[in-house]
């Protein structure tokens, strides 16, 4: 789960991490007073959006910036009029865009170095690790390819936390002041701790700001969570926007499905995250683009599988449908079953190209024979590619 | 022979009282494993399936003699569940729970390198050794006895490609379940190195996907360790960048994680690699014929 910058700067200060002072605004009015408030004569005014690259993002039609400094409330106003019920651009949001809806109001300070930094899982330590760079304020992917020197690591206990001397080891080798190690060892030791009290899955701070007075602050900070813990961490789980999530991939979770919206014509159908990816790519393979990733499960009832279709139907881009189900735990009747169903209730505007395989697939294949709805059967994987693509083209 | 289980493995199941673990359980006994009883805590000397029920692992292992668990225990309290398996000596612990924390699983992971215990999973099938021993949720019939050993980290991708295989005519040794989580007991590597020294195991398939570094270093291993032929497939070579999970991982390895770095290290390996998923039982047939 994704949270604002605003959301996870709060989350920070309460964990003692330095963050500078800054107020949320839904309003023009609101940036003014939320300026004024903060009495510093410089403030950034900054685009509330689940995506990144705001700084170098554009609002459509203006081409204003999403993240702007404000020398007065007047300013701070024009600035939030700008972008406030906008549509922002950036390299994350694709050429659609994202509505801002909110605008973070934050204090500035007189920044010496800019760095980086963030707390993730390393598959490979098998442990949490908090990783650091000199490069801070750049595209860190690009970094690490290009450059993977830049890039330190330092894997960490979840119980016992980053020890003090780590934290020391970075401070050395980004080339902190050594009057700053101090404020290095605090502010890395409780950025690693709010990583595991808070089961997130991701803390990043990008740029890291050493400030000219010698201290480090967050400059910026994104945060998601691992939606696994959710469940032990209500108040974090009450900070979902639900307004900042694709609509349907919401409506796909309430239904206990896993989608994600792309931007091709086959709308895709199937049964675990492996064979759901891969038919993808079996789309894709055979000419086509996959209009979407829609992992049923296991255990799918007629509810769902029929939620499913109208879910997969509900993106007018959506020129044909793909069913690619290999029966083990859920059986080829139930699907069927459910395709028939779904059939009559949801009324298949476009083709529907079913592969069947596995469990009681015989039976399964029978039902669908028998039940007249304009469903096209195919043997095997590369034969439903080869019918869903040209039915999307037809 | 196989690897990790055959005829032999005494299993029980954690969380055996629970519906998907009862039924999973029976389904086991139908395939024919030896599944010797089942652990739930509170209702010790109930008894599911002709199995007896047992409070706590150490007590089912007394009893029963098992060296294999398989759990179904709810994803809050899994993780508990394989420590405790763990402490109880148990040797194989296939973990099925789909939904553990991550960082649960980060602080279960010293404690079973520390030990003899082999962890499978979390969020896995599970594995099978074809007219043995199923312990998972896999559909048994899909799979006929044979000599190719096969590893995913995707399930219905798993039996898609044994499907293939036993159309083919090729049966498998044992086909092992990874798991899709980010922290798994097992890699790719571990289970390479044990097919490697099977003698019944002629052959190797491997399904991966993007996202993290396994497959490359499964790809360096094969070319410095693995005689057998080896072919393999990547799922998700057209998810799009923005969308991936783990999104971050690639830092770590250095860029790497891409469906193309992946296919690279791996055909750089001289592994046979399936374009499509429609292809991973012909490209294991290749890399077959390849070695002669």
């Amino acid at each position: 789960m994704k949270i604002h910058e605003y959301q996870a700067k709060d989350l920070l200060r309460a964990a003692g991490v330095p963050v500078l002072a800054g107020r949320v605004a839904t309003t023009p009015a609101e940036a003014a007073a939320a300026f004024t408030a903060l009495g510093t004569p410089v403030c950034a005014v900054k685009a509330q959006i689940h995506a990144g690259g705001r700084g170098k993002g554009q609002v459509k039609g203006s081409g204003q910036r999403g993240v702007e400094l404000a020398k007065s409330a007047a300013d701070a106003e024009r600035i939030a009029a700008g972008l406030l019920g906008k549509t922002l651009v950036t390299i994350q949001t694709g050429p659609e865009g994202q509505s801002v809806r909110r605008v973070f109001v934050e204090s500035g300070c007189a920044i010496d170095r800019e760095l980086y930094c963030a707390v993730l899982v390393d598959r490979r330590a098998g442990s949490p690790v908090l990783i650091a760079s000199t490069a801070g304020g750049m595209d860190i992917e690009e970094v690490a390819a290009r450059t993977p020197e830049l890039i330190l690591s330092e894997p960490f206990d979840p119980d016992r936390g980053l020890a003090g001397y780590q934290a020391r080891l970075l401070a050395a080798r980004l080339k902190l002041p050594t009057a700053s190690w101090r404020h290095a060892e605090t502010f890395f030791r409780r950025l690693c701790r709010a990583f595991v009290d808070l089961d997130a899955s991701l803390v990043e701070v990008n740029p890291l700001v050493l400030t000219k007075d010698g201290t480090l602050v967050a400059l910026d900070a994104k945060m998601t969570f691992d939606d696994n813990a959710l469940y032990r961490h209500k108040d974090v789980a009450a900070l979902r926007d639900e307004a900042e999530e694709e609509p349907a991939e919401t409506r796909a979770a309430a239904a206990g499905l896993s989608y994600v919206k792309l931007n091709g014509t086959i709308g895709c159908l199937v049964n675990g995250a492996g064979l759901a990816m891969s038919t993808m790519d079996l789309v894709k393979y055979h000419g086509g683009e996959p209009a979407n990733f829609l992992d049923v499960g296991g255990g799918a009832d007629v509810k769902q599988v029929t939620e499913a279709f109208r879910i997969i139907l509900s993106d007018k881009n959506v020129k044909a449908i793909l069913v690619n189900i290999f029966g083990g735990i859920m059986r080829c009747t139930t699907i069927a079953t459910a395709l028939v169903e779904a059939s009559k209730t949801v009324g298949f505007t476009v083709p529907l190209v079913v592969r069947l395989e596995g469990t009681e697939v015989e039976e399964g294949k029978k039902i669908l024979a028998s039940s007249g709805a304009a469903i096209i059967t195919a043997d095997g994987l590369t034969d439903a590619a080869k019918k869903v693509v040209a039915a999307s083209k037809a | 022979m196989s690897i990790l289980v055959d005829r032999d493995t005494r299993v029980i199941c954690q969380g055996i009282t629970g519906k998907v673990g009862e039924f999973h359980t029976r389904g086991c006994l139908d395939y024919g494993t030896r599944m010797v009883g089942g652990v739930t805590p509170g209702k010790g000397g109930d008894a599911v399936a002709g199995l007896p029920v047992f409070d706590t692992v150490a007590e089912a292992r007394d009893a029963t003699g098992a060296n294999a668990t398989m759990i179904f225990v709810p994803p809050a309290f899994a993780a508990d569940a394989i420590l405790e398996a763990v402490a109880a000596g148990i040797e194989l612990v296939i973990a099925i729970t789909e939904g553990i924390p991550v960082l649960d699983m980060a602080r279960v992971m010293p404690v079973v390198h520390a030990s003899k215990s082999r962890l499978i999973g979390p969020n896995c099938p599970g594995v099978i050794t074809p007219g043995e021993c199923k312990i998972g949720i896999m559909p048994g019939y899909i799979h006929t006895p044979g000599h190719v050993g096969v590893m995913s980290r995707s399930g219905t991708l798993t039996y898609e490609a044994v499907w293939q295989l036993t159309q083919l005519g090729h049966g498998q040794s044992t086909c092992v379940g990874l798991g899709g989580d980010p922290l798994v007991g097992s890699s790719f590597i571990d289970i390479l190195g044990l097919f490697q020294n099977d003698p019944d195991t002629h052959a190797i398939l491997m399904m991966g996907e993007i996202g993290g570094s396994a497959e490359e270093e499964a790809a360096a291993y094969v070319k410095e360790h693995v005689t057998k032929p080896v072919a393999a497939f990547i799922a998700g070579r057209t998810a799009p960048p923005g969308k991936r999970m783990g999104h971050a991982g690639a830092i770590i390895s250095g860029g790497k994680g891409t469906a193309e770095a992946k296919l690279a290290a791996l055909r750089d390996a001289g592994i046979e690699v399936a374009d499509s998923p429609a292809d991973m039982g012909a490209a294991l047939v290749r890399a077959i014929e390849r070695r002669g």
